[in-house]
């Protein structure tokens, strides 16, 4: 009898463990949700409509245009910078140096920075700061826009809308959110924490995987 | 009863020699422990905790060689910042401003003295009373 019940305290161990790493390949989406009714052939299905990162304009370091066009079915990892921050920013690029070599030769990942101060931050700034960072190729891309286009799409990020202070010059927040291919929101980590920075390196793992499989 | 008295002389009597060899010892620790909160309010960001900077945009604190050459200017680049300067830091050019900081010169030499100590560093204690000279005589 003791044996029996031992074996099912075993069991029901073994599935518990079994179920959570189930629950762990997938990421979970982020973001307001809208549920869809449409009426096809009669029939009425309600769909879920994901929050989705819009489109938007912008010129990368080499001076090429750069809009939701050229991430289209890519992974990609964002953030918002600019290139004179002497607070977090400096952390963020060094962490995000570490996401950068881990998925460098990889053309399914993408990593933007959006500049939040455009009128420093030109091209030719940008480029001067991607080759002092080491940064080459189409890999890791730090783009400049319309100030107020990049602050408005900073809330479909979710993250802290920046703002200009006289001190700091400009108020962010450190965050990088991971986009899937569907331009869905599946991960925010903060950029200066080295601990959430590994996860994000294996959860870009677990998205390619899931979208591999589709 | 004669000699409990001369023994509690005698232990009070090391206990002075001993904090009188040390008071230069205790100095210094002082400096570097709050030296080391200091750095990590104001440097660590950019010259990251392991003083190794960031690639070719932040310079290593780690080059001793280039500390003591600029020994007297060190307290200068933190209170005033550092721009349009090119500074050779192992080898390497650096070329970004350095922002200006409204440290006390005590919390100055408490800092400088926690970096000519740490990363590979050994250069002893930096007091307040030098980086005030340095800094009367920064250019």
């Amino acid at each position: 009898m003791k044996i029996l019940i031992g074996a099912a305290a075993l069991l029901f161990l073994a599935s518990a463990c079994k179920f959570n790493a189930a629950q762990n390949t997938t990421l979970p989406i982020y973001g307001n949700r809208t549920p869809v009714t449409n009426t096809v052939a009669g029939k009425t299905t309600t769909d879920t409509l994901y929050q989705t990162i819009p489109d938007f304009k912008t010129v990368n370091q080499y001076g090429d245009s750069i809009s939701s066009k050229n991430l289209k079915g890519q992974i990609y990892v964002a953030d918002f910078f600019f290139t004179t921050c002497p607070s977090i920013c400096p952390v963020m690029a060094k962490n995000m140096l570490d996401v950068y070599n881990a998925y460098k030769n990889d053309k399914d990942v993408k990593i933007i920075s959006y500049t939040i101060d455009p009128k420093h931050d030109s091209v030719n700034v940008l480029k001067k700061y991607a080759d002092k960072l080491g940064v080459a190729g189409n890999t890791w891309w730090f783009l400049q826009g319309k100030k107020e286009e990049i602050y408005k799409l900073s809330e479909s990020y979710l993250v802290r809308k920046p703002e200009e202070d006289a001190k700091q010059m400009f108020i962010h927040d450190g965050y990088f959110i991971l986009i899937d291919k569907q331009k869905r929101i599946r991960g925010t980590y903060d950029g200066t924490v080295p601990d959430q920075v590994t996860h994000l390196i294996a959860d870009i793992k677990t998205l390619k995987a899931e979208s591999g499989q589709k | 009863m004669k000699i409990k008295v001369i023994s509690v002389l005698c232990v009070l009597l090391a206990i002075l020699i001993y904090s009188c060899q040390n008071e230069d010892d205790i100095t210094f620790k002082r400096y570097y422990t709050t030296g080391s909160l200091v750095y990590q309010s104001h440097c660590q960001n950019c010259h990251g905790n392991d003083g190794l900077g960031l690639s070719a945009l932040m310079p290593p604190l780690t080059d001793t060689a280039f500390l003591r050459k600029n020994k007297t200017s060190l307290a200068c680049f933190i209170k005033y910042g550092l721009k349009d300067k090119i500074l050779i830091v192992d080898k390497r050019s650096y070329d970004n401003d350095m922002p200006l900081t409204d440290l006390a010169p005590i919390e100055i030499a408490e800092v400088l003295t926690y970096v000519a100590n740490s990363f590979g560093n050994n250069q002893g204690l930096i007091t307040s009373q030098k980086v005030e000279a340095d800094l009367a005589e920064c250019k």
